[in-house]
């Protein structure tokens, strides 16, 4: 198992089943916008909203780490696995969080991490899956000033 | 600080000044309504809950204007609670000027508060709670939170005065929201010493992002199997300082609640019921989506309801605030489903229910250290004075004059808490009733520059708290108010563009994006503000003017 840290918004991570993960996006795709980033990834299939999902706080308790967990329904085995997530902080001044990779050995495709959110915006979470297909969730996460409690 | 020990010595040696002095009565309520037409109703069923909620340490009856502007959004759009005044008394067809009427609206509300007098004070609470149990003794009292914070009396005490009074009323099971800004610690000693559950599934332990707290607490009454999960006030770090309980996280947590639900039906649960202090619209979203919930008992935004709101096969029960009311619900619960139910809204008269005698006692015993200060007069008012509502209110109105004119600033800012009772014409402001307003345990009165900027981001902050259209989203509580500045605002344009024409009010010009702004405000949730606390600022200001003469507040546009 490689641990690859070269962690510029995800602060620490603790993951089921996960086989490596590196944090931001690799070094050549530093530069890479949200969107790109995504088509670099799904590679011109049309992902899937099934399957896969995102908990994270509905609003941040703290902007600077936010915890998220990552989910795909899958019995990881044969085609039906989970090869790599790709978690993007949609607004933030570099997308990339962490890239996840599993195997055979993960039983199960969680992680969980914490991340740094510069603002309200989308975490999208993408899914390859052995058989080729990707899955694709977005979750809204407000960071907000605060005060004013009821 | 006072230890618990010390403040119940205090108290003992204080027992010589007891004794009630609730002799006045008004005729008005009294012809209107009596105590056995206020109580009782025909009993439904095996089950009884009684709720209460959000009584923010009012021990003593006061006046609660409902708010006039309570503006719901996305599917909560004019269903309630976001229903005032006429509007109201026609949903429920409830009778202008009817005893219901004055407690449930703010229609004439200072007319109808001469007639009707205060509402609540926890020895008339006793004694409805009395006269509930002696026809279903195995009711459960449950209590949604918000009960140790709001008066004088609590913060000097932090909470014991409350914890005291409301043990005599003896809970099965409470949760919480305000009750943290005594601090994380401070409330995880004193719950080792109630006589009943501190409830939270959704409290967790930051670091290991672990349940904290008692999730549930199965009761078997009646031979009916009754959980009650607790759900605290979801974005406590964020609406109030984190600080102060540093190691704790919240959330609604849905999943959470979905896992707990299950694990109660799995050890026999025959009735699920969720103590909330999500506010409502957070429940009813909840109760369409964690499924097997019979009722959820909600909290944190005041409502006060004479209906269940169903949804699905869930009940949703608003029972109000500052003890203006108790709900108690009839259910009948056969073979792990609820087939039928009865249900009271009961509002608290003061002036027709009876005090229970030894909690009245036990109330003034937990006053007497404090009753000369209580007392001190302060300033008067020739009008109502209050909060409640989603915008300026006359309070806040008043407050921020007093942060402009005691902390030379150009603009105030003061929260939008939900708490805060009002005060009619005519009376004496006295400290009690400023602290019923201020009393916290952060309330600095900040004064700082910010830039015309900035304070568009935060109007555009806190307004996306209330009006997001999706109310997981809504964090807190109503519009921060603002003195020395005007603004319209567009309730339902996109988050970042609902506030615009930000004027200042002295020279009536638009405010500058790039200019700085002296700006004093208080509460905030940052550690280390500095200032002096709000109840001194304001007290100076009375004592200034004199007679308090409350306004419309014509500088806020409300689009919608």
């Amino acid at each position: 198992m490689t641990i690859e840290i070269t962690r510029r918004n995800a602060l620490m991570f603790g993951a089921a089943g996960v086989a490596s993960v590196s944090f931001g996006l690799s070094a050549f795709a530093k530069e890479m916008t949200t969107e790109e980033a995504v088509a670099s990834f799904v590679g011109g299939i049309e992902p899937s909203e099934m399957r896969i999902e995102i908990d994270a706080p509905e609003i941040a308790e703290n902007g600077n780490s936010v915890p998220i967990e990552v989910s795909v329904e899958s019995a990881m085995e044969g085609d039906d696995m989970v090869e790599e997530i790709l978690v993007l902080a949609s607004g933030n001044p570099n997308p990339g969080v962490a890239t996840f990779r599993f195997s055979a050995l993960s039983g199960e495709a969680r992680a969980s991490t914490r991340i740094r959110l510069a603002k309200t915006q989308d975490v999208v979470a993408l899914a390859r899956m052995k058989d080729g297909s990707i899955h694709r969730a977005t979750r809204a996460i407000k960071v907000t000033i605060g005060g004013c409690g009821g | 600080m006072i230890s618990r020990r010390e403040f119940l010595q205090a108290s003992v040696a204080a027992t010589a000044l007891t004794g009630f002095g609730g002799g006045w009565s008004r005729a008005a309520a009294q012809q209107a309504i009596s105590e056995d037409a206020l109580i009782d109703m025909a009993g439904v069923g095996n089950v009884t809950l009684m709720h209460i909620t959000d009584i923010h340490a009012q021990l003593k009856p006061v006046y609660f204007r409902e708010p006039s502007v309570n503006i719901g959004v996305g599917e909560a759009a004019g269903k309630p609670p976001h229903v005032t005044g006429e509007d109201f008394l026609k949903m429920f067809n409830l009778e202008a000027g009817s005893p219901h009427a004055y407690a449930l609206t703010s229609q004439d509300f200072a007319a109808l508060a001469n007639d009707y007098g205060r509402m609540g004070g926890i020895d008339r609470l006793a004694s409805v709670l009395k006269r509930i149990r002696a026809d279903r003794p195995y009711a459960l009292l449950l209590d949604g939170g918000d009960t140790w914070q709001g008066s004088y009396t609590a913060n000097q005490t932090r909470g014991q005065d409350m914890i005291r009074v409301m043990n005599a009323l003896e809970p099965d099971a409470m949760t919480s929201h305000w009750e943290f800004t005594y601090g994380g610690d401070y409330i995880r000693d004193v719950i080792e010493d109630l006589p009943f559950p501190f409830l939270g599934a959704n409290i967790y332990d930051k670091e290991w992002d672990e349940p904290a707290f008692e999730p549930m607490k199965m009761f078997e009454k009646n031979g009916v199997q009754i959980a009650v999960i607790g759900q605290a006030f979801p974005y406590m770090p964020i609406a109030n300082p984190g600080w102060m309980f540093p190691d704790l996280s919240f959330g609604i947590r849905e999943k959470r609640v979905q896992e707990i639900v299950d694990e109660a039906r799995e050890q026999g649960a025959d009735l699920i019921v969720l103590l909330s202090h999500n506010g409502f619209d957070v429940d009813r979203k909840l109760a369409g989506r964690v499924k097997g919930i019979d009722v959820i008992l909600t909290g944190h935004t005041h409502d006060a309801l004479p209906e269940p709101v169903q949804v699905g096969e869930t009940l949703l029960i608003a029972s109000g605030s500052n003890g203006k009311f108790v709900s108690r619900l009839d259910l009948d619960v056969q073979g792990g489903k609820v087939k039928a139910y009865g249900y009271r809204l009961i509002p608290v008269f003061s002036d027709v229910i009876t005090p229970d005698a030894d909690v009245a006692a036990l109330i003034d015993e937990v006053r007497a250290p404090y009753a000369d200060e209580l007392s001190r007069v302060v300033g008067k008012t020739d009008g109502t004075l209050y909060r409640r509502g989603n915008f300026n209110g006359t309070w806040d109105d008043m407050i921020c004059d007093a942060l402009i004119s005691q902390r030379d600033a150009e603009i105030a800012l003061s929260p939008g808490f939900r708490w805060g009772p009002s005060l009619i014409g005519g009376e004496n402001i006295t400290v009690e009733d400023l602290h019923n307003a201020t009393a916290m345990t952060y309330p600095a009165a900040y004064r700082s520059q910010m830039t015309g900027e900035f304070l568009k981001v935060i109007l555009e902050d806190v307004c996306d708290n209330l009006f997001n259209p999706d109310p997981y989203y809504q964090q807190g509580g109503d519009m921060v108010r603002v003195g020395g500045m005007g603004y319209r605002i567009d309730v339902n344009a996109a988050a970042g563009e609902r506030i615009s024409e930000m004027t200042l009010l002295a020279s009536g010009k638009p405010i500058d994006p790039s200019r700085e702004y002296t700006v004093a405000g208080w509460a905030s949730v940052n550690e280390n503000t500095e200032g002096p606390p709000i109840w001194d600022v304001v007290e100076a200001h009375l004592k200034d003017v004199g007679t308090v003469s409350p306004d419309v507040n014509s500088a806020i546009k409300v689009v919608r």
